[in-house]
């Protein structure tokens, strides 16, 4: 699959010195990879590639494509690869598509990331994709748990490694993702979804607070 | 009761996949154990799955061939629930449904010494009402083992409002004893594993019906991106959905969490009979065990 790869600010999918970022080369590339905080910025509509991909943070492919009524949709996709907070990334890329988007397109896309040995999981356009939209409630549950004496997050941890063979318990992860992050991404989606599941909880709120003061 | 008193263990349900593995660890774990139920043909299916688990285990080197028969000696069956009159510590693990349990807990008094401990194995219901049927409530106790439960070390641990510490203590200790895990929870709905696993299944159900994803796109993402060993909807597969839908319904009016409702999906999927594994179609296809796309 011939591919190029171009960097537009730092990118949190691909950090510095990650084998993927040796791939790809050559002006005839059939895939276009824009990668980086400004990679959605960098989008150009005359992009010869036949497929470009965009890394995307917690905006949605749209917010740099432009959206149709649900018609939109074409050789763009968006990616980004899951990672915990500060955590190395994961062998996780979520691609995202839109209604229209061309199925050749999505099959060249995929296949740029398995022959790099990522898993590809194809998901829409919709915000928190397939991990943030699952996982996030259950960490703010997990807070709340807390808070109201279920039990000990040790417990809670311990609970989910031994009853559900998870690597990691719920009250680890997001803490080691960082609460003020947690607290971020959470209301992104709630402000989109404004469900009570997506609302942010009471620690990640006290460590958004803190940082901001100690930020400010 | 002290847990270096307890000898005799009663298991209540034993017939049933999780009362059988119940009375295997009880077994196991050196244990006189008499597993109870109300039909011979139910309790002759549990022992005749038993002692292949106890080769098994042999042929594995993780139990000594002496060890094997000395719990199949301590192994013993009985439909008369007086035949529980000695145990030291009584485990239900019957139909989850809060007037079965509280007339057994009520029946259990009646022909058990009044030291001896009942621990429910119930994953929904709140132990304090079931305790509430017995005079004694205070040597009521949430024991909840993880299917299944004589390969899995956990248990949840929860005192009713009028468990006394010492029942608590004597019965935290029991579980040390037969090699389980033990953490405690609050006496609420789902305790902490399917206060975590309803809703989180719910969710990816959700997602499914808002497009987000096909199911097997959304297990790969959980398996890979968190190292989850199977994805919402294997689980929910394997569980069966008709599960999933009776514990939403124990949950929901409890809770009132939305996240806790049956999404419409699952109950559709309930209606058409696609319940998962036993009827080779949920959210996947089986055929002769062997999954398929959904």
């Amino acid at each position: 699959m011939a591919h190029r790869i171009s960097r537009h600010g730092d990118s949190r999918s691909f950090p510095d010195g990650d084998p993927f970022l040796e791939t790809g080369g050559g002006d005839a590339a059939v895939v276009h990879v824009l990668i980086g905080s400004e990679a959605g910025a960098a989008l150009d509509p005359s992009d010869p590639a036949r497929v470009v991909l965009v890394e995307l943070d917690h905006e949605c492919l749209g917010a740099h494509t432009g959206e149709d009524a649900g018609r939109e949709g074409g050789r763009v996709l968006g990616f980004a690869r899951y990672r915990n907070g500060d955590d190395p990334p994961s062998n996780l890329i979520e691609l995202v598509r839109q209604p229209e988007t061309d199925p050749d397109a999505i099959d060249l896309a995929r296949a740029v990331f398995e022959d790099a040995g990522f898993e590809v999981a194809l998901c829409s356009d919709q915000a928190g994709r397939i991990i943030d939209r699952l996982v996030r409630p259950k960490y703010n549950s997990a807070l709340r748990f807390l808070d109201e004496g279920l039990a000990t997050a040790e417990s809670m941890d311990l609970t989910c490694r031994l009853g559900l063979s998870y690597p990691d318990g719920p009250i680890e992860r997001v803490e080691r993702g960082g609460l003020a992050r947690h607290h971020d991404v959470t209301r992104a989606l709630f402000e989109i979804y404004g469900t009570p599941g997506f609302a942010p909880a009471r620690r990640s709120v006290v460590a958004a607070m803190r940082r901001d003061r100690e930020g400010a | 009761m002290s847990a270096t008193k307890i000898q005799r263990v009663g298991v209540c349900g034993a017939g049933g996949t999780m009362g059988a593995g119940i009375a295997i660890v009880a077994a196991r774990a050196g244990f006189e154990t008499v597993a109870y139920d109300l039909s011979e043909d139910v309790l002759g299916q549990a022992r005749a799955e038993t002692t292949p688990f106890f080769d098994k285990s042999v042929a594995r080197g993780k139990l000594a061939e002496a060890d094997r028969d000395a719990a199949i000696a301590r192994y013993s069956t009985t439909t008369d629930l007086a035949g529980l009159a000695d145990c030291d510590l009584v485990i239900e693990a019957v139909f989850e449904d809060l007037g079965v349990k509280q007339a057994l807990v009520a029946d259990l008094e009646k022909v058990c010494a009044k030291d001896t401990i009942f621990a429910s194995n119930t994953s929904t219901l709140s132990i304090t009402e079931i305790a509430s049927a017995a005079e004694h409530q205070d040597r009521v106790v949430g024991m909840h083992f993880c299917l299944p439960a004589q390969l899995m070390k956990l248990i949840e641990m929860s005192p009713g409002i009028n468990t006394s510490d010492a029942v608590f203590r004597a019965a935290w200790e029991w579980t040390e004893a037969a090699g389980q895990t033990p953490v405690e929870t609050q006496d609420k709905p789902g305790f902490i594993l399917n206060a975590f696993v309803v809703p989180f299944n719910n969710d990816a159900i959700r997602a499914v019906e808002a497009g987000v994803a096909e199911p097997e796109e959304i297990d790969r993402a959980l398996k890979s991106g968190l190292g989850y060993r199977m994805g919402p909807f294997e689980l929910l597969d394997m569980i069966g959905l008709d599960t999933q839908v009776r514990l939403c319904e124990a949950f929901y009016p409890v809770t009132l969490d939305p996240r806790a409702a049956a999404p419409p999906l699952l109950r559709r999927m309930v209606a058409a009979g696609h319940l998962g594994r036993k009827t080779g179609r949920g959210f996947y296809r089986y055929e002769g065990g062997k999954m398929f796309g959904s």
